[in-house]
């Protein structure tokens, strides 16, 4: 049997790399989809855009099984373009494997697709809720989770999604970057002390939990996962860990709950009216998810995926200092 | 047709169909509409729950139908939580018409209409036996009523917070006076929507949002509200109410049912408070009762009551498979066991009375009186004065079996009264001043006795608070607060008179009471919940006083110090002199060293007992003892504390004060007083291990161990397999008969024949000995499997700046978490508990790893504070309940209520 030929979408990213790097290590077949190459060493670059049907075509025929990680991951935007990328592109992906005469779906999605506003304290990974997630990015990918289950078992396709818990590691921009470099100008509050306990997912942990996903596609398709590192800790210590790796002080800046959430509706209506260049440095849904717990029952994860976290927390941590060590923080 | 007279005008004319919102935790399926006619004859809507088609669907065969009626002011919503996968039963919550979500016909329905409309409803819905009547608050009246109209189909009854009283118009409180009252009455009930935000406001702590605004939704509009007015308008509260008929025959009818029989009770209620069960237990004594101690009105919101309900229904019931008409036929653990010698307790006061050698030898010594003063009583005069008691009681019209609140301080007058209780078959009620006023509080009311003596401050509460029982003092009172206190006569005065009668040749008219009559309702100590009564009849009451008198050999020559007021009590029965410290008994942890000095002193070699809170202080003050003082601490034969274990470098630096007395720690529960026991030796031979070594069982005494599961249920499997952890089940002839009042607790706490489930856990070892590793209800049931909280603790407390730790979880079973909090050796300040905080990230790794290394379990986070919360009485447990508490709402992201 000759190797199979996965796509991933996203490789870009941290995570998008990670599985493709792991994938092409296993002798699969990996091809990249994304709108610049991923430039990952044995790996075929599509280039094209995912709102596009005839480029996710192009990239998805002939391949026996997409990861399907990329969309528009932000906190603030219009809508539109969140349901384009992630609604739409996730319903390209889905109708180009059809046309393939069906394969495997790994659809790559967020616990924020269930998390309603308030604390999840060990949960299993609960049904997708477009119409109740909170912000643009959830309930999209809300929408696009049901969707792409709802095609499992049609047309020969197997499906199944894995909601990995705020992903870091090693050259992650997107969170740990972000953290750090506000903790470094001292403008990273702790929300209520940093009490709330939170699942954080150690990106090498997450690339596999998806590999795994694939390889039991079988005996999985129909459900869906949230994956964490199954090492809760508070807020606090989330970013002490981080920043102690980085190099800066941990914050100290300590600001309540209820403030911050009233801050950040303030700040998204001011930012819908006149866009700031980056995103707004607070919204409803970023204080939510810093200041109230969420982290998931994992049993049924680890049990159904044959998969549990390689690399701890504070291992972590550790590959994560060795990085800031040859990337220092300007 | 009958309207609401002066308030035609406001009455529901058109009755538009509501629709029904969606009511959180209830499957829309269950609810049902009805067209069926009332007792005037006309066609009414009727809204009702009704799962019989979810049962069918699921291929459930129903064991029988449990038909539920509501109160004022809220509909079926109420009983939402009877559908549920352990209830085989079909459940028929009905909204009363004019209530809930069924019609509003502007009609006033009298009492009798209402039980002649659910007949009809029932005909209509052609229900059939076997049937379970479910009813609350008024409700409870008209299921009642429907009962007795319907008995063939009846087979048993659950009532809760209702009442059946005929006096009610004396018995209605306050509150409901003021209800029932028709110028309060209109405004307060329908005008406005307050006396139904009032009654839900009684729940503690509040009732989620969501389920407020569902009892409130059917009642949206000053017309939809008249059914509530109309309600209370019908409480049959004076004699000549024209519901007063119907109340009185089914009052009395009740008497007459002869169906097993739930009492299910929420005392924090302004209506129909514990008067109102006492004369429901009253009419059906052989009911089960459960009082969910800190439960209001709304029990079947504040508290599990369909968990009790479905253990209730299975044990009496069975289920379709298997049915089953009544209760299996009821036996104490402690028939089981191996039998204690059987003597009437007080017995050996009559014997050493008689003894000339014993006779004028003290019983008991006081020291350190209001005045200062030593107070002795001998066995010839002790023995005079329980016999005097005794029969100034019986004269006084104290019955066998009558229950007797004694709260008196610990010494020669409740020695007294207690013995002279035990005498002729009144049940004292002990709970331990170390509970505090809420506590004390609590147990005084929910133990309903019959009788209450006190001295004069605990009278001057009982009025206050409103304790019940007919009240007696001590010592004789001035007649002005005699009044003032509602203090019908006092000790001494009963004694005068029981003695005089006596003289007179009048012999005391009362045989020895029965062994299996109750003796005692023991007050737990409240550090694992609500204080729980524990009955013991004379026979286990008996046994226990034998355990405790064969472990510390206790013999007239051999005298008991009792440092910890309880422990006052026993000696007597065991024939053994006691002396009372001089010291606070509401602080048992203040006994100085001089203090217990001046009391070995006053025995010569006694036995000491102590509470384990008192032993640092007596350590700490043993610098102001005197060459005397030494010297009679020296004497002390044999040294004991219950209540907690004690480390093992206390028990050596106190037989460096104490070096001829054998030093035991022992274990044991107020449900069974002595378990095990073991000396500073023994300690020294079991060595390290997992827990805290608490010895071999004391004679008559058996204990295996309850296997658990990964969610640290009990499985059913019992082992005496050594190493294997689970709950600590015990078996003796001193085990207490049941709980007062809590039919659930008692079940669960017997489930496996023959056992006391102790709700502690730990293992046996190789040798037979018993390790204590924490309470079963807070053993960690993590992902990485099942640990107890002493086993994380002991690691925690291997970091040298630890000086103690606490273990808590968060999280669902299964999954959770563990969080520690400690008290380190730089940090600790002695006193109330306080605040945590985060722990230094190298302390929190420290503690991460040893705990991590020496348990396997993994810890989430790390707190320090200065003080860890522990238990009122014992001052020692680790109160991990509320750290659990704190833990779980910090680490959620809410503010935490004050440890």
């Amino acid at each position: 049997m000759s190797a199979p030929t996965i796509l991933v979408t996203g490789a870009s990213g941290m995570l998008g790399g990670a599985v493709a790097t792991a994938l092409r290590d296993r002798g699969a077949t990996v091809r990249a989809f994304q709108r610049r190459p991923a430039g990952i060493d044995g790996v075929e670059d599509v280039c094209g855009s995912l709102t596009e049907a005839e480029d996710v075509r192009r990239a998805v025929s002939g391949a026996d099984a997409v990861i399907h990680l990329a969309a528009k991951v932000s906190i603030s935007g219009p809508e539109s373009e969140y349901r384009a990328i992630n609604i739409e592109g996730t319903r390209h992906v889905v109708d180009a494997l059809r046309a393939n005469g069906g394969g495997a779906l790994v659809n790559v999605s967020s616990p924020s697709v269930a998390h309603l506003g308030r604390a999840i304290v060990g949960l299993d990974a609960t049904l997708a809720d477009p119409t109740r997630a909170r912000g643009s990015y959830a309930r999209t990918k809300a929408a696009a989770e049901l969707l792409a289950m709802g095609a499992d078992g049609t047309d020969g396709l197997l499906v199944t999604s894995v909601r990995p818990h705020i992903v870091w590691g090693p050259g992650d921009t997107q969170l740990v970057g972000r953290i750090v470099d506000r903790a470094r100008s001292g403008r990273l509050p702790l929300l209520d002390q940093g009490m709330a306990l939170i699942d954080t997912t150690y990106v090498t942990n997450a690339a596999e939990a998806i590999v795994a996903a694939h390889d039991r596609i079988q005996d999985v398709h129909g459900e869906s996962f949230v994956v964490s590192n199954g090492e809760p800790r508070t807020v606090r210590d989330v970013f002490a860990g981080w920043c102690e790796a980085a190099g800066v002080p941990a914050p100290t800046l300590k600001v309540p709950g209820s403030a911050a959430r009233f801050a950040g509706r303030v700040i998204e209506r001011i930012w819908e009216k006149r866009p700031g260049h980056d995103e707004p440095p607070m919204t409803e849904f970023l204080a939510e998810q810093m200041s109230t717990a969420h982290w998931f029952d994992q049993r049924r994860t680890r049990a159904r995926l044959q998969w549990t976290p390689r690399v701890s927390i504070d291992e972590g941590n550790a590959h994560l200092a060795a990085w800031f060590r040859e990337h220092p923080v300007a | 047709m009958n309207t609401t007279g002066s308030t035609g005008r406001r009455r529901a004319s058109s009755d538009e169909i509501p629709a029904i919102p969606a009511m959180p935790g209830v499957d829309p399926r269950l609810s049902r509409i009805l067209q069926v006619r009332d007792h005037s004859g006309e066609q009414r809507r009727w809204h009702l729950l009704d799962s019989g088609p979810l049962l069918a669907e699921r291929g459930i065969t129903p064991r029988g139908t449990l038909l539920a009626v509501h109160g004022n002011p809220t509909y079926s919503f109420l009983f939402r939580s009877l559908v549920r996968a352990d209830i085989p039963w079909r459940l028929i919550a009905v909204d009363q018409l004019e209530m809930g979500w069924s019609e509003r016909t502007g009609m006033k329905r009298r009492y009798q209409d209402r039980i002649t409309d659910l007949s009809l409803l029932t005909d209509a819905l052609s229900l059939r036996g076997p049937v379970v009547t479910v009813g609350h608050d008024w409700g409870g009246l008209i299921s009642a009523g429907w009962a007795l109209d319907n008995r063939h189909d009846v087979v048993g009854m659950i009532l809760t917070n209702t009442g059946v009283h005929q006096q009610l118009e004396e018995a209605l409180p306050k509150a409901l006076q003021l209800a029932t009252a028709p110028w309060f009455r209109t405004p307060s009930t329908s005008v406005t929507d307050t006396f139904l935000r009032t009654t839900l406001a009684l729940s503690k702590p509040a009732l989620p949002r969501e389920v407020q605004d569902a009892y409130l939704a059917p009642y949206r509009g000053r017309s939809r509200r008249l059914g509530i007015d109309q309600f209370v308008a019908d409480i049959p509260a004076a004699a000549n109410h024209p519901s007063r008929p119907t109340l009185e025959r089914v009052a009395a009818g009740i008497q007459e049912l002869n169906v097993p029989t739930l009492l299910a009770w929420g005392p924090r209620d302004i209506t129909f408070h514990d008067r109102f069960l006492r004369d429901l237990i009253q009419r059906v004594p052989h009911a089960d009762v459960h009082r969910f101690e800190k439960a209001s009105h709304l029990v079947w919101e504040d508290a599990d009551v369909a968990g009790l309900v479905a253990d209730w229904l299975e044990t009496n019931f069975g289920t379709a498979e298997e049915p089953r008409t009544e209760a299996p036929a009821w036996r104490a653990v402690s028939s089981y066991a191996e039998p204690a010698p059987e003597r009437h307790i007080g017995a050996p006061i009559a014997e050493l009375a008689g003894d000339p050698r014993h006779a004028h030898r003290p019983a008991v010594v006081e020291l350190g009186g209001e005045d200062g003063e030593r107070r002795e009583i001998s066995w010839s005069l002790l023995n005079r004065r329980v016999d005097d008691i005794a029969a100034g009681l019986l004269g006084h019209g104290v019955r066998p079996g009558d229950r007797v609140s004694l709260l008196i301080t610990p010494g020669a007058d409740l020695t007294g009264v207690l013995y002279a209780c035990f005498r002729i078959g009144a049940v004292a009620v002990v709970a331990d001043a170390g509970l505090g006023l809420p506590g004390l509080t609590r147990a005084t009311i929910g133990s309903h006795p019959d009788w209450f003596i006190g001295i004069k401050k605990a009278l001057v509460g009982a009025r206050a608070l409103g304790w019940p029982g007919r009240r007696l003092s001590v010592e004789q009172l001035p007649t002005v607060d005699r009044v003032a206190l509602g203090v019908e006569t006092s000790i001494a005065e009963l004694a005068r008179s029981g003695s005089l009668q006596r003289e007179l040749g009048a012999p005391l008219d009362a045989a020895w009471p029965a062994p299996e009559a109750d003796a005692a309702i023991l007050f737990t100590s409240g550090s694992t919940g609500p204080a729980k009564g524990a009955v013991l009849t004379h026979r286990q009451l008996g046994a226990m006083f034998t355990a405790v008198g064969d472990t510390l050999q206790l013999a007239p020559e051999r005298g008991l110090v009792a440092g910890f007021a309880t422990f006052a009590l026993l000696g007597p029965a065991l024939g053994a002199p006691t002396v009372v410290p001089d010291m606070d008994i509401t602080r048992p942890g203040e006994l100085t060293a001089p203090a217990l000095a001046e009391a070995i002193d006053a025995l010569g070699e006694p036995a000491v007992f102590t509470a384990p809170a008192a032993l640092r202080n007596i350590l700490s003050t043993a610098d102001q003892l005197d060459a005397d003082g030494r010297a009679a601490m020296a004497r002390a034969a044999s040294f004991f504390s219950a209540g907690a274990p004690i480390p093992a470098h206390l028990l050596r630096e106190l037989r460096d004060l104490m070096p001829s007395a054998r030093a035991l720690t022992p274990y044991g529960m107020t449900e069974c007083l002595a378990v095990a026991a073991i000396d500073l030796e023994g300690i020294d031979a079991a060595g390290e291990g997992s827990g805290v070594c608490v010895g071999r069982p004391v004679p008559r005494v058996e204990i295996a161990i309850a296997v658990m599961d990964e969610l640290g249920r009990t499985t059913g499997e019992i082992t005496r397999e050594a190493g294997d952890v689970g709950e600590i089940l015990v078996r003796g002839p001193h085990v207490r008969d049941r709980y007062l009042m809590l039919w659930g607790t008692t079940h669960t706490s017997m489930r496996f024949t023959g056992w006391h489930a102790t709700g502690d856990v730990g293992h046996l070892d190789a040798e037979g000995r018993l390790w204590v590793e924490g309470r079963a209800d807070h053993v960690l049931a993590t992902a990485d499997g099942l640990f107890t909280p002493v086993q994380v603790e002991d690691a925690a407390e291997s970091v040298p700046t630890v000086r103690r730790a606490g273990a808590a979880v968060v999280g669902p079973r299964g999954t959770q978490q563990v969080v520690v909090i400690l008290e380190t050796e730089d940090g600790y300040r002695p006193g109330k508990a306080g605040r945590p905080h985060p722990a230094q990230p190298s302390l929190q790794e420290a503690v991460r790893r040893a705990v991590r290394e020496r348990s396997g379990a993994e810890v989430v986070a790390v707190f320090t504070t200065r003080a860890l919360p522990t238990d009122i009485r014992h001052n020692s447990k680790i109160d991990r309940a509320a750290l659990s508490r704190w833990s779980e709402q910090t680490l959620q992201g809410e503010k935490a209520d004050a440890l």
